[in-house]
Protein backbone atom coordinates (compact mmCIF):
# COMPACT_ATOMS: atom_id res chain seq x y z
CA UNK A 1 0.00 0.00 0.00
CA UNK A 2 1.18 3.57 -0.60
CA UNK A 3 3.05 5.19 2.24
CA UNK A 4 1.55 8.46 3.47
CA UNK A 5 3.50 11.63 2.66
CA UNK A 6 6.28 12.50 5.05
CA UNK A 7 5.13 14.11 8.24
CA UNK A 8 7.19 16.15 10.61
CA UNK A 9 7.99 13.19 12.79
CA UNK A 10 8.73 14.97 16.02
CA UNK A 11 6.07 17.68 16.26
CA UNK A 12 2.40 16.88 16.75
CA UNK A 13 0.24 17.37 13.70
CA UNK A 14 -2.02 20.42 13.63
CA UNK A 15 -5.70 20.40 12.71
CA UNK A 16 -7.61 23.11 10.89
CA UNK A 17 -10.88 24.45 12.28
CA UNK A 18 -12.65 22.25 9.69
CA UNK A 19 -11.21 18.97 10.93
CA UNK A 20 -14.49 17.70 12.40
CA UNK A 21 -16.35 18.86 9.30
CA UNK A 22 -14.02 16.74 7.16
CA UNK A 23 -14.48 13.68 9.35
CA UNK A 24 -18.25 14.05 9.20
CA UNK A 25 -18.02 14.25 5.40
CA UNK A 26 -16.12 10.95 5.28
CA UNK A 27 -12.73 12.40 4.42
CA UNK A 28 -9.58 10.34 4.46
CA UNK A 29 -7.12 12.35 6.54
CA UNK A 30 -3.37 12.29 5.91
CA UNK A 31 -0.37 14.09 7.37
CA UNK A 32 0.71 16.93 5.09
CA UNK A 33 3.32 19.60 5.86
CA UNK A 34 2.73 19.21 9.59
CA UNK A 35 -1.07 19.21 9.34
CA UNK A 36 -3.77 16.58 9.30
CA UNK A 37 -5.49 17.35 6.02
CA UNK A 38 -8.27 15.74 3.95
CA UNK A 39 -6.70 14.00 0.96
CA UNK A 40 -10.01 12.88 -0.50
CA UNK A 41 -13.69 12.48 0.31
CA UNK A 42 -15.55 10.23 -2.12
CA UNK A 43 -12.88 9.92 -4.74
CA UNK A 44 -10.22 12.01 -6.44
CA UNK A 45 -11.60 11.68 -9.97
CA UNK A 46 -15.14 12.71 -8.99
CA UNK A 47 -13.79 15.65 -6.98
CA UNK A 48 -11.51 16.70 -9.82
CA UNK A 49 -14.38 16.62 -12.31
CA UNK A 50 -16.64 18.58 -9.95
CA UNK A 51 -14.10 21.40 -10.02
CA UNK A 52 -13.72 21.25 -13.82
CA UNK A 53 -17.46 21.17 -14.49
CA UNK A 54 -19.21 22.79 -11.51
CA UNK A 55 -17.73 23.85 -8.16
CA UNK A 56 -15.49 22.32 -5.53
CA UNK A 57 -14.42 23.57 -2.11
CA UNK A 58 -11.00 22.94 -0.53
CA UNK A 59 -9.78 23.54 2.99
CA UNK A 60 -6.37 25.14 2.51
CA UNK A 61 -6.09 26.51 6.03
CA UNK A 62 -2.64 24.96 6.31
CA UNK A 63 -1.34 27.78 4.09
CA UNK A 64 0.44 30.52 6.04
CA UNK A 65 0.04 34.29 6.00
CA UNK A 66 2.57 37.03 6.75
CA UNK A 67 1.42 40.62 7.03
CA UNK A 68 3.89 43.38 6.23
CA UNK A 69 2.82 46.91 7.14
CA UNK A 70 4.27 50.35 7.66
CA UNK A 71 5.77 53.16 5.61
CA UNK A 72 8.67 50.94 4.48
CA UNK A 73 6.50 47.99 3.42
CA UNK A 74 6.80 48.50 -0.34
CA UNK A 75 10.55 49.02 -0.24
CA UNK A 76 10.98 46.01 2.02
CA UNK A 77 8.87 43.68 -0.14
CA UNK A 78 10.77 44.87 -3.20
CA UNK A 79 13.89 43.34 -1.66
CA UNK A 80 12.25 39.99 -0.92
CA UNK A 81 9.75 39.45 -3.70
CA UNK A 82 10.90 38.70 -7.25
CA UNK A 83 8.01 40.58 -8.80
CA UNK A 84 7.58 44.34 -9.14
CA UNK A 85 5.61 45.08 -5.99
CA UNK A 86 5.28 48.75 -7.03
CA UNK A 87 2.91 47.54 -9.75
CA UNK A 88 0.59 46.11 -7.11
CA UNK A 89 -2.36 48.47 -6.56
CA UNK A 90 -4.46 48.49 -3.41
CA UNK A 91 -6.79 45.52 -3.79
CA UNK A 92 -4.46 43.74 -6.16
CA UNK A 93 -2.85 40.29 -6.05
CA UNK A 94 0.58 39.30 -7.35
CA UNK A 95 2.48 36.03 -7.69
CA UNK A 96 6.21 35.94 -7.00
CA UNK A 97 9.03 33.81 -5.67
CA UNK A 98 11.34 34.44 -2.74
CA UNK A 99 14.96 33.78 -3.74
CA UNK A 100 18.24 33.36 -1.98
CA UNK A 101 21.22 35.41 -3.18
CA UNK A 102 22.19 32.48 -5.45
CA UNK A 103 18.74 32.49 -7.06
CA UNK A 104 17.56 29.26 -5.39
CA UNK A 105 13.82 29.46 -4.72
CA UNK A 106 12.82 29.57 -1.04
CA UNK A 107 9.08 29.72 -1.68
CA UNK A 108 6.46 30.82 -4.15
CA UNK A 109 3.82 33.18 -2.80
CA UNK A 110 0.81 35.30 -3.57
CA UNK A 111 0.92 38.81 -2.11
CA UNK A 112 -2.24 40.88 -1.70
CA UNK A 113 -2.14 44.63 -1.15
CA UNK A 114 -4.81 45.17 1.50
CA UNK A 115 -4.21 48.91 1.97
CA UNK A 116 -1.65 51.55 1.02
CA UNK A 117 0.95 50.31 3.48
CA UNK A 118 -0.44 46.88 4.27
CA UNK A 119 0.38 43.65 2.41
CA UNK A 120 -0.53 40.04 3.08
CA UNK A 121 1.72 37.29 1.71
CA UNK A 122 0.39 33.73 1.44
CA UNK A 123 3.07 31.13 2.15
CA UNK A 124 3.28 27.38 1.67
CA UNK A 125 2.60 25.51 4.91
CA UNK A 126 5.92 23.67 4.87
CA UNK A 127 7.85 26.91 4.34
CA UNK A 128 5.91 29.30 6.53
CA UNK A 129 8.22 29.35 9.58
CA UNK A 130 11.29 29.66 7.37
CA UNK A 131 9.69 32.43 5.28
CA UNK A 132 8.76 34.33 8.41
CA UNK A 133 12.34 34.06 9.68
CA UNK A 134 13.58 35.23 6.25
CA UNK A 135 11.31 38.27 6.41
CA UNK A 136 12.42 39.13 9.94
CA UNK A 137 16.11 38.60 9.13
CA UNK A 138 15.89 41.13 6.29
CA UNK A 139 13.96 43.82 8.11
CA UNK A 140 17.19 45.80 8.61
CA UNK A 141 16.37 49.50 8.73
CA UNK A 142 13.06 49.20 6.86
CA UNK A 143 10.19 50.85 8.69
CA UNK A 144 7.97 47.80 8.71
CA UNK A 145 6.13 45.58 11.10
CA UNK A 146 6.16 41.90 10.16
CA UNK A 147 3.29 39.96 11.67
CA UNK A 148 2.69 36.22 11.60
CA UNK A 149 -1.01 35.95 10.70
CA UNK A 150 -1.07 32.19 10.06
CA UNK A 151 -3.08 31.52 13.20
CA UNK A 152 -5.63 34.21 12.37
CA UNK A 153 -7.00 32.79 9.16
CA UNK A 154 -8.74 29.74 7.88
CA UNK A 155 -8.57 29.56 4.09
CA UNK A 156 -11.17 28.06 1.77
CA UNK A 157 -10.65 27.74 -1.97
CA UNK A 158 -13.90 27.67 -3.93
CA UNK A 159 -13.07 26.73 -7.50
CA UNK A 160 -14.83 25.85 -10.72
CA UNK A 161 -17.05 27.38 -13.38
CA UNK A 162 -19.88 27.78 -10.83
CA UNK A 163 -17.62 28.94 -7.97
CA UNK A 164 -18.28 32.64 -8.26
CA UNK A 165 -22.04 32.39 -8.42
CA UNK A 166 -22.04 29.94 -5.51
CA UNK A 167 -20.10 32.35 -3.29
CA UNK A 168 -21.90 35.38 -4.68
CA UNK A 169 -25.21 33.97 -3.49
CA UNK A 170 -24.12 34.44 0.14
CA UNK A 171 -21.96 37.56 -0.33
CA UNK A 172 -22.74 41.14 0.71
CA UNK A 173 -21.51 42.73 -2.51
CA UNK A 174 -20.08 41.78 -5.90
CA UNK A 175 -16.97 39.62 -5.57
CA UNK A 176 -13.62 41.09 -6.60
CA UNK A 177 -12.45 40.11 -10.10
CA UNK A 178 -9.60 37.75 -10.87
CA UNK A 179 -6.23 38.72 -9.34
CA UNK A 180 -7.75 41.12 -6.86
CA UNK A 181 -8.85 41.11 -3.24
CA UNK A 182 -11.61 42.79 -1.20
CA UNK A 183 -13.28 42.52 2.18
CA UNK A 184 -16.80 41.15 1.96
CA UNK A 185 -19.39 39.73 4.30
CA UNK A 186 -19.88 36.07 3.38
CA UNK A 187 -22.75 34.21 5.02
CA UNK A 188 -22.86 36.91 7.69
CA UNK A 189 -19.17 36.94 8.58
CA UNK A 190 -16.28 39.10 7.48
CA UNK A 191 -13.86 37.59 4.98
CA UNK A 192 -11.09 38.59 2.65
CA UNK A 193 -12.16 37.42 -0.80
CA UNK A 194 -9.32 36.83 -3.26
CA UNK A 195 -9.81 36.17 -6.96
CA UNK A 196 -7.10 33.53 -7.03
CA UNK A 197 -6.75 29.76 -7.06
CA UNK A 198 -4.61 26.75 -7.85
CA UNK A 199 -6.83 24.70 -10.12
CA UNK A 200 -6.87 26.38 -13.52
CA UNK A 201 -10.54 27.27 -13.05
CA UNK A 202 -12.17 30.54 -12.13
CA UNK A 203 -12.99 30.92 -8.46
CA UNK A 204 -12.12 32.64 -5.23
CA UNK A 205 -10.18 31.98 -2.08
CA UNK A 206 -11.69 33.09 1.23
CA UNK A 207 -9.61 34.12 4.24
CA UNK A 208 -11.71 34.19 7.37
CA UNK A 209 -11.57 33.69 11.13
CA UNK A 210 -11.00 29.99 11.87
CA UNK A 211 -14.11 29.83 14.08
CA UNK A 212 -16.27 31.12 11.22
CA UNK A 213 -14.99 28.63 8.66
CA UNK A 214 -17.24 25.62 9.43
CA UNK A 215 -20.53 27.49 8.94
CA UNK A 216 -19.33 29.17 5.74
CA UNK A 217 -18.12 25.79 4.46
CA UNK A 218 -21.49 24.20 5.23
CA UNK A 219 -23.35 27.07 3.57
CA UNK A 220 -21.32 26.64 0.38
CA UNK A 221 -21.69 22.85 0.41
CA UNK A 222 -25.48 23.27 0.77
CA UNK A 223 -25.37 25.42 -2.35
CA UNK A 224 -23.64 22.69 -4.31
CA UNK A 225 -19.90 23.09 -3.66
CA UNK A 226 -18.40 19.62 -3.51
CA UNK A 227 -15.73 19.02 -0.86
CA UNK A 228 -12.44 18.23 -2.59
CA UNK A 229 -9.19 17.07 -1.03
CA UNK A 230 -5.49 17.52 -1.51
CA UNK A 231 -5.35 14.68 -4.06
CA UNK A 232 -7.72 16.50 -6.43
CA UNK A 233 -5.93 19.77 -5.73
CA UNK A 234 -2.75 18.10 -6.96
CA UNK A 235 -4.22 16.63 -10.16
CA UNK A 236 -5.93 19.96 -10.92
CA UNK A 237 -2.82 22.07 -10.41
CA UNK A 238 -0.69 19.63 -12.41
CA UNK A 239 -3.09 19.89 -15.37
CA UNK A 240 -2.87 23.68 -15.06
CA UNK A 241 0.96 23.43 -14.80
CA UNK A 242 1.13 25.31 -11.53
CA UNK A 243 4.29 24.62 -9.56
CA UNK A 244 4.28 22.75 -6.27
CA UNK A 245 7.00 23.88 -3.90
CA UNK A 246 9.09 20.93 -2.75
CA UNK A 247 8.44 19.13 -6.04
CA UNK A 248 8.90 21.52 -8.96
CA UNK A 249 10.50 24.33 -6.99
CA UNK A 250 13.36 24.16 -4.51
CA UNK A 251 16.56 25.91 -3.59
CA UNK A 252 18.25 23.57 -6.12
CA UNK A 253 16.58 25.37 -9.02
CA UNK A 254 16.30 29.02 -9.95
CA UNK A 255 13.12 30.64 -11.27
CA UNK A 256 14.41 30.79 -14.86
CA UNK A 257 14.88 27.00 -15.04
CA UNK A 258 11.49 26.60 -13.41
CA UNK A 259 9.81 28.69 -16.10
CA UNK A 260 9.02 31.50 -13.67
CA UNK A 261 11.05 34.22 -15.35
CA UNK A 262 7.78 36.04 -15.99
CA UNK A 263 7.39 36.88 -12.30
CA UNK A 264 10.99 38.05 -11.86
CA UNK A 265 11.73 41.74 -12.39
CA UNK A 266 15.49 41.96 -11.91
CA UNK A 267 15.53 45.76 -12.20
CA UNK A 268 13.91 46.00 -8.77
CA UNK A 269 17.10 44.62 -7.22
CA UNK A 270 15.43 41.84 -5.22
CA UNK A 271 17.58 39.37 -3.32
CA UNK A 272 18.78 36.92 -5.96
CA UNK A 273 18.17 39.30 -8.88
CA UNK A 274 21.81 39.19 -10.01
CA UNK A 275 21.70 35.38 -10.20
CA UNK A 276 18.36 35.49 -12.02
CA UNK A 277 19.72 38.04 -14.51
CA UNK A 278 22.72 35.82 -15.14
CA UNK A 279 20.45 32.80 -15.68
CA UNK A 280 18.25 34.75 -18.08
CA UNK A 281 21.28 35.77 -20.14
CA UNK A 282 22.99 32.37 -19.97
CA UNK A 283 20.25 29.76 -19.64
CA UNK A 284 20.91 26.97 -17.12
CA UNK A 285 21.28 23.44 -18.52
CA UNK A 286 17.77 22.28 -17.65
CA UNK A 287 14.25 23.56 -17.99
CA UNK A 288 10.99 22.56 -16.32
CA UNK A 289 8.48 21.42 -18.94
CA UNK A 290 5.07 19.74 -18.93
CA UNK A 291 4.82 16.28 -20.46
CA UNK A 292 2.35 13.58 -21.35
CA UNK A 293 3.13 9.89 -21.37
CA UNK A 294 2.64 8.41 -24.81
CA UNK A 295 2.03 4.93 -23.43
CA UNK A 296 0.41 3.26 -20.47
CA UNK A 297 1.53 3.77 -16.90
CA UNK A 298 2.04 6.77 -14.67
CA UNK A 299 5.37 8.53 -14.07
CA UNK A 300 5.84 9.86 -10.55
CA UNK A 301 7.95 12.55 -8.90
CA UNK A 302 11.53 11.32 -8.60
CA UNK A 303 11.48 9.12 -11.71
CA UNK A 304 14.62 9.67 -13.80
CA UNK A 305 14.54 10.83 -17.41
CA UNK A 306 16.67 8.60 -19.63
CA UNK A 307 19.70 10.62 -20.74
CA UNK A 308 19.35 13.21 -17.97
CA UNK A 309 16.63 15.04 -16.13
CA UNK A 310 13.99 14.19 -13.60
CA UNK A 311 10.24 14.08 -13.13
CA UNK A 312 9.23 16.46 -10.32
CA UNK A 313 5.45 16.01 -10.55
CA UNK A 314 3.62 13.09 -12.10
CA UNK A 315 0.06 11.88 -11.93
CA UNK A 316 -2.86 10.66 -13.99
CA UNK A 317 -4.91 13.43 -15.56
CA UNK A 318 -8.63 12.81 -15.02
CA UNK A 319 -9.44 15.41 -17.71
CA UNK A 320 -7.03 14.21 -20.42
CA UNK A 321 -7.16 10.57 -19.29
CA UNK A 322 -3.42 10.11 -19.76
CA UNK A 323 -0.48 10.33 -17.40
CA UNK A 324 0.97 13.84 -17.19
CA UNK A 325 3.58 15.67 -15.21
CA UNK A 326 6.34 18.22 -14.99
CA UNK A 327 10.00 17.36 -15.51
CA UNK A 328 13.34 19.10 -15.63
CA UNK A 329 14.82 18.24 -19.04
CA UNK A 330 18.11 19.17 -20.75
CA UNK A 331 17.58 22.38 -22.73
CA UNK A 332 18.16 20.73 -26.10
CA UNK A 333 15.29 18.33 -25.43
CA UNK A 334 12.86 20.75 -23.83
CA UNK A 335 11.03 21.92 -26.96
CA UNK A 336 7.33 21.11 -27.32
CA UNK A 337 6.89 17.85 -29.22
CA UNK A 338 10.24 16.35 -28.23
CA UNK A 339 9.96 12.64 -27.44
CA UNK A 340 11.85 11.25 -24.47
CA UNK A 341 11.75 8.28 -22.11
CA UNK A 342 11.22 8.03 -18.38
CA UNK A 343 12.46 5.22 -16.15
CA UNK A 344 9.21 4.33 -14.42
CA UNK A 345 10.26 1.89 -11.69
CA UNK A 346 12.59 0.05 -14.04
CA UNK A 347 10.43 0.18 -17.17
CA UNK A 348 11.11 2.73 -19.92
CA UNK A 349 7.94 4.65 -20.77
CA UNK A 350 7.65 7.01 -23.72
CA UNK A 351 6.75 10.65 -23.09
CA UNK A 352 6.50 13.87 -25.06
CA UNK A 353 7.05 17.49 -24.09
CA UNK A 354 3.64 19.16 -24.21
CA UNK A 355 2.24 22.68 -24.48
CA UNK A 356 1.79 24.62 -21.25
CA UNK A 357 -0.74 24.48 -19.72
CA UNK A 358 -1.80 20.87 -20.15
CA UNK A 359 -5.36 21.96 -19.46
CA UNK A 360 -6.86 25.34 -20.25
CA UNK A 361 -10.40 26.13 -19.23
CA UNK A 362 -12.75 26.60 -22.18
CA UNK B 1 -17.43 3.60 -4.49
CA UNK B 2 -18.64 0.30 -3.12
CA UNK B 3 -19.37 -0.40 0.56
CA UNK B 4 -16.77 -2.23 2.65
CA UNK B 5 -17.19 -5.99 2.23
CA UNK B 6 -15.18 -9.19 2.66
CA UNK B 7 -16.97 -12.23 1.26
CA UNK B 8 -16.75 -15.28 3.55
CA UNK B 9 -16.07 -17.77 0.73
CA UNK B 10 -12.72 -16.18 -0.18
CA UNK B 11 -9.24 -16.68 1.23
CA UNK B 12 -7.18 -13.62 2.06
CA UNK B 13 -3.52 -12.67 1.95
CA UNK B 14 -2.19 -10.13 4.48
CA UNK B 15 -1.03 -7.88 1.62
CA UNK B 16 -4.74 -7.29 0.91
CA UNK B 17 -5.27 -9.77 -1.89
CA UNK B 18 -7.97 -12.41 -2.19
CA UNK B 19 -8.19 -15.84 -3.82
CA UNK B 20 -11.31 -17.70 -4.92
CA UNK B 21 -10.50 -21.40 -5.19
CA UNK B 22 -12.23 -23.55 -7.81
CA UNK B 23 -10.55 -26.97 -7.96
CA UNK B 24 -6.95 -26.47 -9.07
CA UNK B 25 -7.65 -22.96 -10.41
CA UNK B 26 -7.84 -19.79 -8.32
CA UNK B 27 -9.00 -16.30 -9.20
CA UNK B 28 -7.04 -13.40 -7.63
CA UNK B 29 -7.89 -9.79 -6.94
CA UNK B 30 -7.34 -7.08 -4.36
CA UNK B 31 -9.59 -6.53 -1.35
CA UNK B 32 -12.02 -3.74 -0.67
CA UNK B 33 -9.53 -2.35 1.83
CA UNK B 34 -6.76 -2.29 -0.79
CA UNK B 35 -8.80 -0.50 -3.45
CA UNK B 36 -10.10 1.96 -0.86
CA UNK B 37 -6.56 2.81 0.25
CA UNK B 38 -5.41 3.23 -3.35
CA UNK B 39 -8.31 5.37 -4.46
CA UNK B 40 -9.40 5.60 -8.08
CA UNK B 41 -7.57 2.91 -10.08
CA UNK B 42 -6.47 4.11 -13.52
CA UNK B 43 -4.20 1.35 -14.85
CA UNK B 44 -3.81 -2.36 -14.37
CA UNK B 45 -0.82 -3.97 -16.05
CA UNK B 46 -1.73 -7.65 -16.49
CA UNK B 47 1.00 -10.31 -16.35
CA UNK B 48 1.57 -12.38 -19.49
CA UNK B 49 -0.42 -15.57 -20.01
CA UNK B 50 1.74 -18.46 -18.91
CA UNK B 51 3.68 -16.37 -16.41
CA UNK B 52 4.59 -18.11 -13.17
CA UNK B 53 3.55 -16.35 -10.01
CA UNK B 54 4.85 -17.18 -6.54
CA UNK B 55 3.04 -16.96 -3.25
CA UNK B 56 3.90 -13.77 -1.32
CA UNK B 57 5.62 -12.24 -4.37
CA UNK B 58 4.35 -9.29 -6.45
CA UNK B 59 3.05 -10.38 -9.85
CA UNK B 60 1.95 -7.02 -11.22
CA UNK B 61 1.25 -3.40 -10.36
CA UNK B 62 -1.94 -1.48 -10.03
CA UNK B 63 -1.85 2.25 -10.52
CA UNK B 64 -4.24 4.75 -8.97
CA UNK B 65 -4.32 8.50 -9.44
CA UNK B 66 -2.34 8.90 -6.26
CA UNK B 67 0.08 5.99 -6.19
CA UNK B 68 1.33 2.75 -7.61
CA UNK B 69 1.12 -0.45 -5.61
CA UNK B 70 2.46 -3.96 -6.03
CA UNK B 71 -0.12 -6.73 -6.25
CA UNK B 72 0.93 -9.87 -4.38
CA UNK B 73 0.14 -13.43 -5.35
CA UNK B 74 -1.75 -15.17 -2.55
CA UNK B 75 -0.79 -18.56 -4.07
CA UNK B 76 1.73 -19.93 -6.58
CA UNK B 77 0.95 -21.12 -10.09
CA UNK B 78 0.68 -20.33 -13.79
CA UNK B 79 -1.41 -17.47 -15.15
CA UNK B 80 -4.04 -19.00 -17.45
CA UNK B 81 -6.34 -16.00 -17.89
CA UNK B 82 -6.18 -12.25 -17.27
CA UNK B 83 -9.09 -9.85 -16.91
CA UNK B 84 -8.76 -7.98 -20.20
CA UNK B 85 -11.78 -5.84 -19.34
CA UNK B 86 -9.62 -3.93 -16.85
CA UNK B 87 -7.62 -2.40 -19.71
CA UNK B 88 -10.59 -0.21 -20.60
CA UNK B 89 -12.39 -0.22 -17.26
CA UNK B 90 -9.79 -0.15 -14.48
CA UNK B 91 -12.45 1.41 -12.23
CA UNK B 92 -14.01 -2.06 -11.91
CA UNK B 93 -11.30 -2.71 -9.30
CA UNK B 94 -12.93 0.01 -7.18
CA UNK B 95 -16.55 -0.59 -8.07
CA UNK B 96 -16.61 -4.38 -7.85
CA UNK B 97 -13.36 -5.65 -6.31
CA UNK B 98 -14.55 -9.27 -5.91
CA UNK B 99 -16.49 -9.48 -9.17
CA UNK B 100 -15.71 -7.50 -12.33
CA UNK B 101 -12.49 -6.28 -10.72
CA UNK B 102 -10.83 -9.72 -10.62
CA UNK B 103 -7.29 -9.68 -12.01
CA UNK B 104 -5.97 -13.11 -13.00
CA UNK B 105 -6.81 -16.80 -12.95
CA UNK B 106 -3.99 -19.11 -11.95
CA UNK B 107 -3.54 -22.90 -12.23
CA UNK B 108 -2.29 -23.71 -8.77
CA UNK B 109 1.11 -25.31 -8.34
CA UNK B 110 0.55 -26.45 -4.77
CA UNK B 111 -3.01 -26.36 -3.39
CA UNK B 112 -1.65 -26.96 0.13
CA UNK B 113 -0.39 -23.35 0.11
CA UNK B 114 -3.90 -22.27 1.02
CA UNK B 115 -2.95 -23.18 4.59
CA UNK B 116 -0.89 -19.98 4.68
CA UNK B 117 -3.88 -17.75 3.91
CA UNK B 118 -6.42 -16.07 6.20
CA UNK B 119 -10.13 -16.65 6.37
CA UNK B 120 -12.46 -13.66 6.28
CA UNK B 121 -12.63 -13.19 10.06
CA UNK B 122 -8.87 -13.39 10.53
CA UNK B 123 -8.28 -10.93 7.68
CA UNK B 124 -10.86 -8.46 8.96
CA UNK B 125 -9.35 -8.73 12.44
CA UNK B 126 -5.92 -7.92 10.94
CA UNK B 127 -7.33 -4.69 9.49
CA UNK B 128 -8.30 -3.47 12.96
CA UNK B 129 -4.84 -3.97 14.41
Amino acid sequence: MPAPPDAAATTPLRRTSLYQTHLAAGARIVPFAGWEMPVQYEGVIAEHRAVRTAVGIFDVSHMGQIETRGPGALEFLHRLSSNDVAKLDVGGAQYSVLCREDGGVLDDCFTYRLAGERYLTITNAANHAQDLAWFVAHRDLHEVEIVDRAGDYAMLAVQGPLARETVQAIASAPLPPRMSVAERVIDGVGALVCGTGYTGEDGVELLLAPDDAPTVWEALVRRGARPAGLAARDTLRTEACYHLYGNDLSTEHGPIEAGLGWCCKEDTGFIGSAAVREAREHPPPQRLVPFKLTERGVARAGDAVIGGGQVTSGTFSPTLEVAIGLAYLPLDRAAVGTAFEIDVRGTRRGAMVAERPLYQRP
Amino acid sequence: MSEASYPPELLYHPEHDWARIDGDVATFGITWHAQDALGDVVFFDPPALGAQVSQNEPYTEVESVKAVSDVFAPLSGEVIEVNSELADKPELVNDDPYGGGWMVKVRLADPSETGGLLDRDAYVASLDE
